[in-house]
């Protein structure tokens, strides 16, 4: 079992995201995490799909959200072969406990402050998932009240855009 | 006669933007493409659209069955026997749920098929109104494409959609929903019909490169064989199949669904695949050099283990979804292609010459099934007739030349082992669902497709009381279906694992059966029961001569078993004979 990210791009259309899932339920593949926006093209949806699992059964899975109607196109990635963030952000009672120990770890961990009111604050991290879980981690002791995290993005390192895709589906 | 007019003026009236209830919008969509049969149960969330048909009786047949899931198999056989969409109505609900078997039986054997059900009125959605099922999303899983119109100008569009994807690429079932307020709504009608869609390529171009790799493979082969399978039907590639067959002097074997791809008297022809194919064919995968797959997709009953299977041979895979490609046997060339369109490109560069030994070793494997298990059959030297002596008899007087339907089960095996088909497409089954209750609501839709064929189904006691009642379709609508009933008290084909694997623990295998002759009479429907060897000849011979309808109960051996086999998890090289 190795960890794989599948891009999909699709129509954005009602009941795809079903479509695009059954076909890794009914293998029993357990989604890791699943982020659907608009891509580089309007009205296109990209999908990032982490899961893990192994390559021929990805290879399977691939090809048949390929065959889905509405589903231009599906690639599989190793890790190495993608860019790849999550955003997390993080709300934390606001109190005079919090010193300046606070902003030093924000500023070591490559975060940002979103918003501070007199309740709350809200912290900003992008990074890789375990990276913001260390942030996490490291925040507990100030008591995190919420911890919200984003499903991967990625971008591949392959040549081939999915413009191109596009220009030679449509001929 | 208003109906008439209203027709001939269909393809003016398209461009006069008229302005039309979904409804009728609907069924003039329908006679666009090209639709003049269908199939159908009405009920509530349907009745507009079924209002517009009353308009449309001379375009548009509709027959209703007797259950929803009959409908579906009537059409799947209509659809595989004319190559055009299956097209089914029914209501919401229990209606719309009743479909499922047959979606799933047509996704499955890549039947094309437009199903249209009723829905609740859009303002309802999703607040469990009376008769309400999701069936968006029941369906999603056993459809090629479902929509749901909830708006009468989606119409027309949609429509166009359905029956573009249903029948383009590989084949499969499309539903499409529709709200009865969408049915209701009036809208201006134009209709165009779908040229494509940007994300569904439906016919992949031809990789020359793939063509060239294969047909290296093919001509430096000592030992080639190739697999049929329901691709060859599909694509109509049979006369390219021979064309390849002869030229690269290759035997040809058939999948379940493949059967009649090829003629079964033709000298090149090695007989069925599979669990309970031929064994010639089955032991010589695991001898072969090369293995040509064309339009088939390794399923488990033809493969056997798949660790232990065409280990030592060189593939060759024709199939037209990609998806199929090393999905359940790694191949060392997929061909993306249409199988017409890649055996037209491989019967200009393939060659080969007689392989004597080769085929002879098919000859010997074959006298050997014969002693062991088809002579004992056809020849059975035991009181009760053997179903196998009814299929070899029926082959005979109806030379080959039958439309089989068949249910699930032994007959089914036994028909496709036993049956001579001459000619494509003339067997309907179903494959890859194995649907008990499948085989006469087949019969009843091959036989509107083909109303001078000689329809048969056959079934089995078990399956035949699944779908019973379309035999009111029958005779409702006069219909001269021949269908036999091969009677054994048992669901045979359960028996004989339970007598193999399950230490002969019969658990719930054996039927007290009702008397199928008095049915069927009640249906208005000649019948007969046969159970002495001395009558079969002269029943079939009966049945096959009588002008209408006509049932055939055979009471037949309950302990035999079909043979040869392969075991469950055994490899397509360890089939047994006994
Ligand atoms: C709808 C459905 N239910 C159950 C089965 C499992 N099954 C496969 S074959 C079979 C027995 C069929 O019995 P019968 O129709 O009498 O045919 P026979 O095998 O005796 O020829 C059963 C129960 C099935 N294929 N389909
Ligand atoms: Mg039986």
């Amino acid at each position: 079992m190795k960890e794989y990210t599948i891009t999909v791009f699709s129509e954005n259309n009602i009941g795809l995201l079903n479509e695009v899932t059954i076909v890794f339920s009914r293998r029993k593949i357990n989604i890791e995490s699943l982020t659907v926006s608009e891509s580089e093209v309007k009205g296109v949806s990209r999908y990032t799909i982490v899961v893990f699992s192994d390559e021929k059964k990805i290879e399977n899975v691939v090809r048949q959200l390929e065959k889905i109607i509405g589903v231009f196109k599906a690639l599989y990635f190793k890790a190495e072969e993608i860019v790849h963030q999550e955003v997390a952000l993080f709300k934390i009672a606001n109190s005079p406990k919090l010193n300046g120990n606070l902003e030093a770890l924000i500023r070591r961990q490559n975060a940002k402050i979103l918003t501070v009111n007199p309740d709350f604050l809200v912290i900003e991290r992008v990074g890789y998932k375990a990276e913001n879980q260390e942030l996490f981690n490291e925040l507990e002791q100030y008591g995190v009240l919420q911890f919200a995290r984003s499903g991967r993005v990625a971008v591949s390192c392959q040549k081939k855009e999915f413009t191109s895709y596009l220009k030679e589906l449509s001929h | 006669m208003e109906t008439a007019t209203k027709a001939e003026n269909i393809k003016e009236m398209n461009n006069t933007g008229e302005t039309l209830s979904g409804a009728e919008i609907l069924v003039r969509s329908l006679i666009q493409e090209g639709v003049d049969t269908m199939f159908g149960y009405i009920g509530g969330a349907i009745m507009p659209v079924y209002d517009a048909l009353y308009d449309y009786q001379k375009e548009l047949k509709h027959y209703m069955s007797r259950h929803e899931q009959g409908a579906t198999h009537s059409a799947q056989a209509y659809a595989r026997l004319t190559k055009k969409p299956g097209v089914c109505f029914t209501t919401s609900g229990p209606g719309a749920t009743n479909l499922l078997t047959g979606l799933a039986d047509a996704y499955l054997d890549s039947t094309p098929m437009v199903v249209i059900t009723g829905q609740v009125p859009s303002g309802l959605l999703g607040s469990d109104a009376f008769q309400e099922t999701n069936m968006v999303g029941l369906s999603m899983p056993v459809t090629k494409w479902n929509f749901q119109i909830t708006k009468v100008e989606e119409i027309a569009e949609v429509m166009a959609k359905a029956f573009y994807i249903a029948r383009t690429g590989r084949p499969g079932p499309v539903l499409i929903d529709i709200t009865k307020d969408a049915q209701v709504q009036k809208a201006e009608y134009k209709y165009e019909r779908c040229k494509g869609i940007r994300s569904y390529q439906p016919v992949p171009k031809l990789n020359m490169d793939e063509i060239l790799a294969a047909a290296e493979l093919i001509n430096s082969a000592k030992k080639p064989m190739i697999l049929a399978g329901q691709g060859i039907l599909l694509s109509g590639a049979e006369q390219e199949l021979m064309e390849f067959a002869e030229k690269t002097q290759t035997p040809v074997a058939c999948t379940l669904l493949g059967l009649s791809s090829f003629p079964t008297d033709h000298p090149l022809y090695v007989g069925m695949l599979g669990m309970h194919g031929n064994y010639g064919p089955n032991m010589n995968t695991n001898q072969c050099d090369v293995l040509i797959a064309i339009g088939m997709r390794f399923d488990d009953r033809v493969t056997g283990d798949t660790s232990k299977y065409a280990k030592q041979a060189k593939i060759v895979h024709i199939d037209i979804d990609r998806s199929e490609h090393n999905k359940n046997i790694s191949v060392d060339v997929p061909v993306l292609a249409d199988a017409k369109q890649a055996l037209t490109e491989l019967n200009k560069v393939v060659s080969g010459s007689e392989r004597e030994e080769w085929m002879q070793s098919f000859k010997d494997y074959y006298q050997l099934e014969y002693e062991k298990v088809i002579e004992k059959q056809t020849h059975s030297s035991r009181e009760r007739i053997n179903m196998a002596e009814v299929i070899d008899c029926l082959s005979e007087k109806t030379n080959g030349e039958a439309v089989l339907c068949t249910d699930v089960g032994q007959h089914q095996m036994t028909s496709a082992r036993y049956y001579k088909f001459k000619n494509p497409n003339t067997q309907v089954t179903s494959g890859g669902l194995g649907t008990m209750g499948f085989g006469m609501p087949a019969a009843i839709g091959a036989q509107i497709a083909d109303p001078n064929a000689t329809v048969v189904s056959v079934s089995g006691d078990g399956g035949f009381q699944m779908t019973i009642q379309e035999l009111a379709v029958i005779r409702q609508y006069k219909l001269p279906v021949k269908s036999i009933v091969l009677n054994n008290s048992f669901l045979g084909m359960v028996r004989q694992w339970q007598d193999l694997f399950f230490e002969q623990r019969f658990s719930y295998t054996e039927m007290d059966n009702p008397d199928f002759v008095k049915i069927v009479e009640g249906y208005g429907i000649k019948a007969k029961r046969v159970s002495k060897r001395e009558e079969l000849q002269d029943a079939i011979q009966e049945m096959i001569d009588f002008p209408g309808a006509f049932f055939l109960e055979v009471v037949v051996e309950t302990e035999s078993n079909v043979l040869p086999m392969i075991a469950p998890g055994a490899a397509v090289s360890e089939m047994r004979l006994e």
